[in-house]
């Protein structure tokens, strides 16, 4: 067996499932129109908030991430576990969480209102990029984080030993490598964002391209205008993944950040502070998440534990097929392969969705593949985060081993067992956990499959809503939200107990 | 091994059988807190057949998901369909006749013989008691009272708000929208995102329903919530069900259509719903109810005019807040 | 034993040139740093392309893999798996499939050859330097092949350590007829184990030398490299 091949294979099925299932909906359409004025607006509106989302984030994340790099402090491997919350956060959980801290009864705003003074009105255009940045502020911390901690202590010494600017000669090359990457990615997930938008964005103003697909879909049942603008969507990000990859490649946010490397450069408390305000900018909001949660718990209704173990079941299938089709792509570099790496963040889900539907539908009854369904989607989204993640350590091991492994003749099936599996634990324990987690948090395409009593826990969590129970929807969300981060805590951990460096 | 099949077992669900009615429907009507196992019970206990639910988001993703299925659709009864979106769902073709006659308590005249109402409610903006109620759109413009809506491009309840304030003011309804621009706190997906922001404070009041404050004060026995009465009128949802004319349990399927009609279905509604039955069940409505906001003017566009105002409406409403 | 017929190598603007026949026996490989010693032995292990032939006892090897040609490498670093027992690392060599009952026999006589009896189960970071040592020769006794290339898989060790390991990588894989290529910096080294001495000088190799008469009369340039005796 050949590991290229599967290689293939995967990369035609992302491409099938972000391209294919546009092409299908495409072809169910019956065509009415182009693009109106509102859609360009949504177009020019999504682009600036993305832009600007993914700046922030990432100029944000290079303080705290160059502040982590170089301090060591007690809790902080929970710290930087921690900072990965927010992003597998459900939506409306995370934005009830910002809400607490910075809506108009929110924390800010009482601590402003003992001075007299107004309460901040975050709805707006500063909402939205607040909340992505909320967000993806921890991906980008991490990423960076991974590339400091990329450069070897002793470059750190000899700098410092003559006397040489760190941040010049080591940093900025670093960054300069790391941040373009970095930016695609974030660029790529605020594109697709539609209730984030929509709830802080305080109006048709703040109209993006997935809400302008959702209408087309839903309500207008205009599939060649939901098609196009999902066309559109590809094209914006397919132009700023040129320019993201002609500027340069990022090192991957693999696992295994627990390494200092003690420096005597920078002033400590301006890290600390950084280090801090990052701190409280995530966690306050998480801890208002659990702390409305709590409440909630002693009225969850009993579907919650037939939903919640729905929903496992559908990460841990998402997580297996994701580390599949990302060790498989890993395995083959190239091209074609990082693009269908890319490709799942910049597809709508609404689309693939429909698409999936129009295609399985002459074959199966929907609400019988709704989990299956589920878990494909999910796994296909997670993909592009588990290929970062992996195709670095797959070239370090390769570089390391690969000459010994060809002189034993370890090839195909025996390569990957006795080579690459064993070195690639901790990067397959973080990214397995991040797939389950953002699987167990999306509600994902289930909505539009879903049969009779089939419902996973964020769309129990939704229904609740739904029916006034805001309090065990709070319950829910502390239930979801605590579960991912188990998932996440249990893959992540198991990557790493028993790895031998 | 046992893990796998348990997970395929999780996935493929029981086939129906013979005797199954299908009912697709949205979202908030099947779980165990809803009324979709009440009503299932009831129908049960007469037919003797099992009624499979099927929910497929909210009303609009209803009408979607049936569309994309079209003639061969396994849906024998759809069930939720909002008045604003029944003269799309009639052009699809693929509704018969229901054949029910009764005696409907709606505050307008509905007179569909396809498309039958099973529960309704007007559209009202809730707010907390103590907060000083406007009468009208036009007080509540001048107000600084701030409120949460839904976007009519993706929510039942926001395009209803558009169709009122269209309905109400007509060629003003531009120069209303414009002026209630500073009170929209946000504009949310769904109703589930602006009631959550309005039962923390965010906003001073949401787009719900007359009928919201009675969840509150039989449910919670919280009576702190109140709808404002507006005296322009109250725009109307009015909630339908149809029959699948291609379905293969047509006598199952008429039989159903008939049982809407009746108290085994529409008592259950008031309390799990939170909606006004289509037709007053015997023991009359809960008590709670009574106690609610009674518009004097019922506002509705029949579904044709609906159907032809939407696309302007919801433009006026774009123009208006995206200045 | 080992002929390099018309052998070139080409990378960028090096270029290596190699005709000759070493037989079997401990053959040195000296020359100066950046000569192209450790690219030659990729060479013939089959790592890199090449023009021209590799013949093995007259079998011309030069279109087989790495895994399949009658030659056993021992790298500077990275000869174990760290991930893996020295007993599996060792029975790579034999397999990489399940092992068969007589090859773990195998696997633990050599083991107790090279002086690691009863270590077969612990992984390589609870050895120290020279015990890894001796399982990387282990691996290689096990792989049993004609010719064993040796890339200074010894130079982090302490003098001592180096020397004892030298012995024992000429007793155990040169015996039997092997051909042990080993490159080298140390003089010292070559007159321990190595009875003739391959140069590789200014994109050429030569020789066999032998070994004794090259280190009392070297020529000017392996002079200038390995400076004043």
């Amino acid at each position: 067996m050949s590991l290229t091949r599967p290689g293939l294979w995967a990369a035609a099925l992302l491409l099938a499932l972000s391209l294919g299932t546009l092409a299908a909906v495409a072809w169910r359409a019956e065509w009415a129109g182009g693009l109106g004025a509102a859609d360009w607006a949504a177009i020019r509106f999504t682009l600036t908030q993305a832009l600007v989302s993914a700046a922030l984030s990432v100029g944000l994340a290079v303080p705290v991430a160059r502040a982590l790099a170089r301090r060591a402090f007690p809790g902080r491997a929970v710290l930087v576990t921690l900072l990965g919350a927010p992003f597998i956060l459900p939506v409306v959980v995370a934005v009830m969480g910002l809400l607490a801290v910075f809506g108009r009864r929110g924390l800010v705003s009482d601590a402003l209102a003992t001075f007299g003074l107004p309460p901040i009105d975050i709805y707006g255009f500063e909402g939205v990029v607040l909340a992505h940045v909320f967000f993806n502020l921890p991906l980008a911390t991490r990423m960076l984080l991974q590339g400091w901690l990329a450069i070897p202590s002793e470059r750190f010494r000899l700098a410092e030993s003559l006397g040489a600017p760190v941040g010049r000669l080591l940093e900025w090359p670093m960054v300069r490598a790391t941040a373009p990457g970095a930016f695609l990615v974030i660029f790529l997930i605020c594109l697709s964002s539609f209730a984030v938008a929509l709830i802080l964005g305080g109006g048709p103003r703040a109209t993006t391209v997935e809400l302008a697909i959702y209408q087309a879909v839903r309500f207008d049942f205009d599939l060649g205008r939901a098609a196009l603008l999902a066309l559109v969507q590809f094209g914006l990000c397919a132009l700023v993944a040129a320019v993201a990859f002609r500027v340069a490649l990022p090192d991957g946010l693999g696992g295994g950040l627990d390494r200092v490397v003690r420096r005597r450069d920078g002033v400590p408390l301006l890290d600390a502070a950084w280090i801090g305000a990052a701190a409280l900018f995530l966690l306050v909001p998480l801890g208002a998440v659990v702390l409305a949660g709590v409440a909630g718990l002693v009225d969850l209704p009993g579907s919650i534990w037939a939903a919640s173990l729905r929903s496992l079941g559908v990460a841990l299938v998402a997580t297996a097929l994701a580390m599949t089709l990302a060790l498989v792509l890993a395995l083959r570099p190239g091209a074609g392969v990082s693009l269908a790496g890319v490709l799942p963040l910049a597809a709508s889900p609404l689309v693939v969705g429909t698409g999936l539907f129009v295609l399985l539908y002459p074959f199966v009854s929907p609400g019988r593949v709704a989990l299956a369904v589920t878990a494909l989607v999910n796994a296909m989204m997670a993909v592009p985060f588990a290929v970062r993640i992996l195709a670095p350590a797959v070239a370090q091991a390769e570089a390391t081993y690969g000459r010994l492994a060809d002189g034993l003749g370890l090839a195909g099936w025996q390569r990957l067992r006795l080579l690459l599996l064993p070195r690639l634990r901790r990067p397959l324990g973080f990214a397995a956990g991040l797939a389950a987690a953002l699987s167990m948090g999306d509600l994902g395409v289930i909505t539009l499959f879903a049969g009779s009593d089939k419902a996973t826990l964020p769309l129990e969590m939704y229904r609740l809503m739904g029916s006034y129970r805001s309090d065990a929807a709070a319950g829910a969300g502390l239930l979801l939200f605590g579960l991912s981060l188990g998932l996440f805590w249990l893959f992540d951990r198991g990557g790493r107990i028993g790895a031998d460096t | 091994m046992r893990t796998t099949a348990t997970i395929a077992g999780l996935m493929l669900a029981t086939t129906a059988s013979a005797e199954t009615l299908t009912i697709y429907t949205y979202d908030s009507f099947v779980p165990e807190w809803g009324p979709g196992p009440a009503v299932a019970a009831a129908f049960e206990a007469q037919c003797g057949c099992e009624i499979e639910f099927v929910a497929a988001g909210d009303g609009a993703a209803l009408l979607s998901r049936l569309r994309l299925e079209g003639a061969r659709t396994e849906a024998d009864i759809v069930l939720g369909l909002d008045s604003n979106l029944v003269a799309q769902a009639r052009e699809t073709g693929l509704f018969a006749p229901h054949g029910v006659e009764a005696d409907f308590d709606l505050p307008v005249a509905w007179d569909d013989d396809t498309f039958l109402p099973f529960d309704w409610g007007y559209f009202a903006f809730v707010s907390s008691a103590d907060t000083e109620a406007p009468a009208n759109f036009r007080e509540l413009a001048e107000s600084d009272l701030s409120i949460a809506i839904q976007d009519p491009r993706s929510s039942t309840p926001g395009l209803g708000l558009v169709l009122w304030v269209e309905q109400a003011y007509g060629e003003e309804a531009g120069e209303v929208w414009q002026g209630l621009a500073d009170n929209v706190l946000t504009v949310t997906p769904g109703w589930s995102e602006a009631y959550g922001l309005f039962l923390e404070g965010e906003a001073d009041a949401v787009l719900s329903y007359t009928t919201s404050p009675a969840y509150h004060a039989i449910a919670e026995e919280d009576d702190s919530k109140v709808a404002w009465a507006f005296d322009e009128g109250h725009y109307l949802q009015i909630e339908v069900v149809a029959m699948v004319e291609g379905t293969d349990q047509p006598e199952l399927a008429q039989d159903f259509m008939a049982f809407v009609a009746t108290d085994g279905f529409q008592s259950v509604i008031p309390t799990t719903n939170w909606m006004y039955p289509a037709v007053t069940p015997a023991e009359g409505l809960p008590e709670g109810f009574g106690e609610l906001v009674q518009p004097e003017t019922a506002l509705l566009y029949p579904p044709q005019e609906a159907a032809e105002v939407r696309e302007d409406a919801i433009a006026t409403w774009r123009d208006a807040l995206a200045q | 034993m080992l002929t390099l017929e018309g052998l070139l190598i080409e990378q960028g603007d090096f270029r290596l040139a190699a005709d000759l026949t070493v037989g079997p026996g401990v053959v040195a490989l000296m020359g100066p740093s950046g000569a192209g010693k450790s690219t030659l032995l990729a060479a013939i292990g089959g790592f890199i392309d090449v023009t021209g032939r590799v013949l093995v006892r007259g079998e011309d090897v030069t279109a087989l893999p790495p895994a399949r040609r009658p030659v056993a490498t021992l790298f500077q670093d990275n000869n174990l798996f760290p991930h893996l027992s020295i007993a599996q690392n060792v029975g790579l060599g034999i397999s990489p499939r399940r092992l068969r009952a007589g090859d773990r026999a195998r696997v633990d006589d050599v083991l107790a050859r090279v002086g690691l009896e009863g270590l077969g189960a612990r992984k390589p970071g609870a050895l120290s330097g020279g015990q890894q040592s001796r399982a990387a020769l282990a691996r290689a006794l096990v792989q049993d092949r004609p010719v064993v290339l040796l890339d200074e898989p010894f130079s982090a060790l302490g003098p001592g350590l180096k020397a004892e390991m030298l012995d024992l990588a000429r007793d155990v894989l040169a015996a039997d007829g092997r051909l042990m290529l080993m490159v080298t910096h140390d003089p010292a080294d070559a007159e321990r184990v190595a009875g003739e001495v391959l140069l590789v000088l200014d994109g050429e190799v030569t020789g066999p030398h032998d070994r004794a008469a090259l280190l009392a009369d070297p020529p000017p340039a392996l002079r200038a490299y390995l400076g004043p005796a």
